[in-house]
């Protein structure tokens, strides 16, 4: 039985196990149908044209964990931000974990989508939020729809910030042989209210894990996000992240993705502007080695007039990895004043690394500012030379222009001990020890 | 400005299409429909030998299982294949006569299109072969070229006369079944151009194909090879035209440059098909197939300036097989009411030290669509690639569209590939400038618009330069209120 059979078999018993007459169960039902139609992407879909999911769908993965597996605080301390103090919603093989994890109802709800889905006082946001961005159309997101039931509940009402950041991880154990997760989260950050998250996959163990994640958010008027996702998993981890943001007037959402790990890796990351004068930022840094690939696939639907839209992607390629980039900007014809700005620099270090990259614009305004550029070239050997002429090995020299290379995506990282964390991961991506801080 | 304001004028009154005239030549036109049949019935026509019959029909062989294209991004209601006759002869052109026989009514044909066949061998030092409802009716300054040991003729006569360059070359860049409307092309084409350059030799005059269909319910299908021999130079052009008809036609041309070590092709277009009128009836679907092949040290430049067309479909493609060899694609693309346009390029870099650049101009009015869809990829024996694309699309009005679809794929980490898009409208401030120092509005976007076509307008031949800076400003005229 293929992947997609074994899928749509289990629906069923899924089913048995949730509640099918909330009004989220025909959401679901919707869902699978999509799915059953669609089936995985191929490689003939233009948007999977570098990513191919055969390999993956060969592998037998197990859709429901058997047991519950516990991880002591101390193994996994170092994949927390624990240098500061946050909030954490902590999954283990896609089960929540309460003694690992921090969570609130304290003037802002961050808890458990399980909760919100089932509990009747969650209800009238559910029925608001709960799918209204996520596509109902592509096939990944449909799946995960199908199955949604935990991931993380995150609600800022009006005015309101949470103290402190919050931190979402997802443990892999390798309990099974492979696992197929899926999580579902949903994050609503009301009027003026801001958020900031962490969002972290990590797989313990050297089994197939395969993570499919829908994300929705939902930021309102003058509301701000920040959200990180760090991903630097095990090389038999997958992850396939999409993520669909919807923003009003005058919010602000801020995306940064680090990719330094995974088998595959593909971000999906949609961008709705629904309302005037909106910021939306999405800034990468992927630096792969071995046989690593990320797909970075942004969208920003610009609807609105008087809005705006900045993308910075960075990837250093080195061995046998791949690297995509695909960035698409629609402007429509009542988005007049729209600035949207793209930028893609790559670096390869080796001769069997590949990149591929396809920008898109898309315009229907004339009055508007849009602009991409997109390079693909090499270390500097002058700015190499000059290093070494004084006194910095060349492997350090190499690391030293690789930092400045990704800086402007880090520098824009605003709480400073993930910044430090990130530089650290980078070093150690890099095989270096630069003994200072940048 | 070359000319005064009377002139312009003048110009825009007639702007509706100036081309848009039909000539009533006696023709012979054959059954609509396609097949088999009517494959060798063409060849047959054409009294060509056995071998190009086969070839063709290799081809139709491969057309019937192949499905049209739907990837671009144009909307089109798709032609009747079997509703077009493929082939169309003006009755009393003879290709092998000299000038003088040529039927008076046709010269007077090309004098309304200003390129008077006289004048131009007279003046202009550029030699042309003229295509009309895809058959080739004169060829001018044959002897001057043939001294030089260059072949400059029509394609029928080639196959005739040169087999041996036709059969190993023709096919070579461009397949028969590389794709749907170059399979097409392969089994019908009726006449076209080709040349070919010796060893050293520099061609010292401009090679120019001039198209036209006049007949109705045709389609256009020529096919054009050009091969540069070691060290050779030579600069074509092209210009086509068609008469204003209700019904859409159909234009599917295949072009072939071979630049072998050391040769330079430089290849330009001014296409001026009739673009439909306002309200988007008629007018030609231009589904094109060009692409060259650069040997080492070899080099290959394509200009186009595309005003024409209700829909265009076209990527003049450079493949830099050589070492050393270079690619350069510069491009304007205007669109205005409700044409659409999807063209670009390719780079194939395969060589060593290959260079190309793209520079891509698109401008969108009225209610049209402008694609730029370009594929720049390095394999992974192309050390020290270079690449640079630029595209800029400049919008006017708010229901039209420009957009962007750069792929890149680089496989070789010597490579330097840089793209560069933006996407404008002509600045208020700059038109009042303008206007403040008593230059209307008019004049002040056509102003505008060249100075932003510059780069590519200084790239074609002198005497194309002008016309196609007045073919802008025809293009849009009125379209900014």
């Amino acid at each position: 039985m293929d992947l997609k059979d074994k899928l749509i078999s289990s629906f069923m018993a899924f089913e048995n196990n949730v509640d099918v007459e909330h009004s989220v169960h025909d959401v679901r039902t919707e869902a699978i149908k999509n799915f059953e139609l669609k089936g995985f992407p191929s490689k003939k879909e233009e948007a999977w044209k570098y990513t191919s999911l055969n390999s993956l769908q060969k592998i037998d993965f197990s859709i429901f964990p058997r047991e519950e597996n516990t991880l002591e605080y101390k193994d996994v301390k170092k994949y927390f931000l624990h240098e500061i103090d946050s909030y954490k919603i902590v999954f283990v093989d896609g089960i929540y974990s309460s003694y690992l994890s921090e969570t609130t109802h304290d003037g802002v709800d961050i808890c458990l989508m399980s909760a919100a889905l089932t509990k009747p006082m969650y209800k009238p946001v559910i029925d608001v939020y709960f799918n209204k961005v996520a596509s109902k159309d592509e096939s990944l997101t449909t799946l995960n729809t199908a199955f949604s039931r935990e991931g993380a509940y995150i609600y800022i009402p009006k005015n309101k910030m949470p103290k402190k950041p919050i931190e979402i991880i997802h443990f892999a154990t390798g309990n099974e042989a492979s696992l197929l997760l899926q999580p579902r989260n949903l994050v609503i950050v009301e009027e003026n209210a801001e958020v900031q998250i962490i969002e972290r996959h990590q797989s313990l163990t050297s089994n197939e894990i395969l993570t499919n994640a829908v994300t929705e958010i939902f930021a309102a008027k003058s509301a701000i996000v920040d959200y990180y996702k760090i991903q630097n998993d095990a090389a038999t981890a997958s992850l396939i992240d999409n993520t669909y943001i919807d923003q009003k007037d005058k919010s602000l959402v801020k995306i940064h993705t680090f990719s330094f790990g995974g088998k595959l890796t593909r971000n999906n990351l949609n961008f709705y502007q629904n309302g005037e004068y909106i910021d939306s930022t999405m800034k990468g840094v992927t630096i792969l080695g071995d046989k690593q690939h990320v797909d970075h696939h942004t969208l920003v639907h610009h609807i609105e007039p008087n809005c705006e839209s900045h993308q910075d992607y960075k990837g250093i390629y080195g061995d046998g990895s791949t690297g995509v980039f695909n960035g698409k900007i629609i402007v429509e014809k009542l988005a007049q004043k729209t600035n949207a700005f793209q930028q893609n620099n790559n670096i390869l270090v080796s001769d069997k690394a590949t990149i591929n990259t396809k920008p898109q614009l898309e315009i229907f305004a004339d009055d508007v500012k849009c602009s991409h550029g997109c390079t693909i070239g090499q270390l500097d050997e002058d700015a190499l030379f000059y290093l070494q002429s004084r006194g910095i090995p060349k492997k350090e020299a190499r690391a030293l222009l690789m930092y400045a290379f990704a800086n402007n995506v880090l520098e824009s990282v605003r709480i400073p001990e993930l910044k430090t964390r990130i530089n650290k991961l980078i070093a150690k991506k890099l095989g270096v020890n630069l003994g200072f801080d940048l | 400005m070359a000319y005064t304001e009377e002139e312009l004028k003048k110009e825009l009154e007639t702007k509706e299409y100036e081309y848009g005239f039909y000539t009533d030549i006696e023709s012979e036109t054959f059954p609509i429909g396609l097949s088999e049949e009517i494959v060798i019935a063409i060849s047959k026509k054409k009294e060509e030998p056995e071998w190009m019959t086969l070839w063709r029909l290799e081809a139709f062989k491969h057309w019937k299982e192949m499905v049209e294209p739907e990837w671009a991004n144009v909307h089109y209601e798709k032609p009747d294949f079997q509703a077009i006759s493929y082939y169309s002869a003006p009755k009393k052109a003879n290709p092998n006569k000299s000038l003088d026989d040529v039927d008076p009514e046709l010269l007077e044909m090309y004098k309304k299109l200003g390129i008077s066949v006289d004048e131009q061998k007279k003046l202009q030092n550029v030699a042309v072969d003229i295509v009309m409802d895809s058959v080739s009716v004169a060829t001018t300054f044959k002897k001057t070229l043939a001294e030089k040991g260059i072949i400059f003729c029509s394609i029928s006569e080639a196959i005739k006369e040169h087999p041996e360059l036709v059969k190993k070359y023709l096919g070579s860049v461009v397949p028969q079944k590389d794709n749907f409307y170059a399979a097409l092309n392969s089994a019908v084409f009726s006449d076209g151009s080709f040349c070919y350059i010796p060893k050293g030799v520099r061609c010292p005059m401009e090679l120019s194909t001039y198209f036209r269909i006049n007949q109705a319910g045709t389609g256009q299908f020529e096919r054009t090879l050009v091969i540069a021999d070691e060290g050779s130079y030579v600069s074509y052009l092209e210009g086509c035209t068609a008469p204003s008809r209700d019904e859409n036609q159909l234009h599917a041309a295949v072009v072939e440059l071979i630049a072998l070590d050391d040769a330079e092709i430089k290849y330009s277009t001014v296409q001026n098909w009739f673009p439909g009128n306002k309200e988007g009836k008629g007018g030609v679907y231009n589904f094109v197939t060009k692409r060259g092949l650069c040997e080492k040290n070899a080099k290959i430049s394509w200009t186009q300036v595309e005003t024409g067309s209700a829909v265009t479909w076209k990527y003049p493609s450079c493949i830099l097989k050589g070492d050393n060899s270079i690619g350069e694609f510069y491009s304007i693309a205007v669109t205005n009411n409700y044409q659409q346009a999807d063209t670009g390029t390719k780079m194939v870099h395969l060589g060593k030290n290959t260079r190309s650049t793209i520079i891509s101009k698109g401008i969108s009015a009225g209610k049209s669509q402008n694609s730029y869809r370009g594929l720049v990829q390095v394999n992974s024996r192309a050390e020290n690639a270079r690449n640079f694309s630029q595209c800029d699309s400049l919008l006017m009005g708010n229901e039209c569209g420009a957009h962007t679809f750069p792929y890149i794929e680089v496989k070789n980490k010597g490579a330097q590939i840089e793209h560069e898009a933006t996407t404008s409208k002509i600045g208020e401030d700059q038109i009042f400038y303008c206007n403040q120092r008593g230059i209307d509005t008019e004049k002040a976007i056509a102003l505008i618009v060249n100075g932003f076509s510059k780069e590519v307008l200084n790239k074609l031949p002198m005497e194309f330069a002008v016309e196609a800076q007045k073919l802008l400003e025809i293009s849009l005229e009125g379209s900014v209120g």
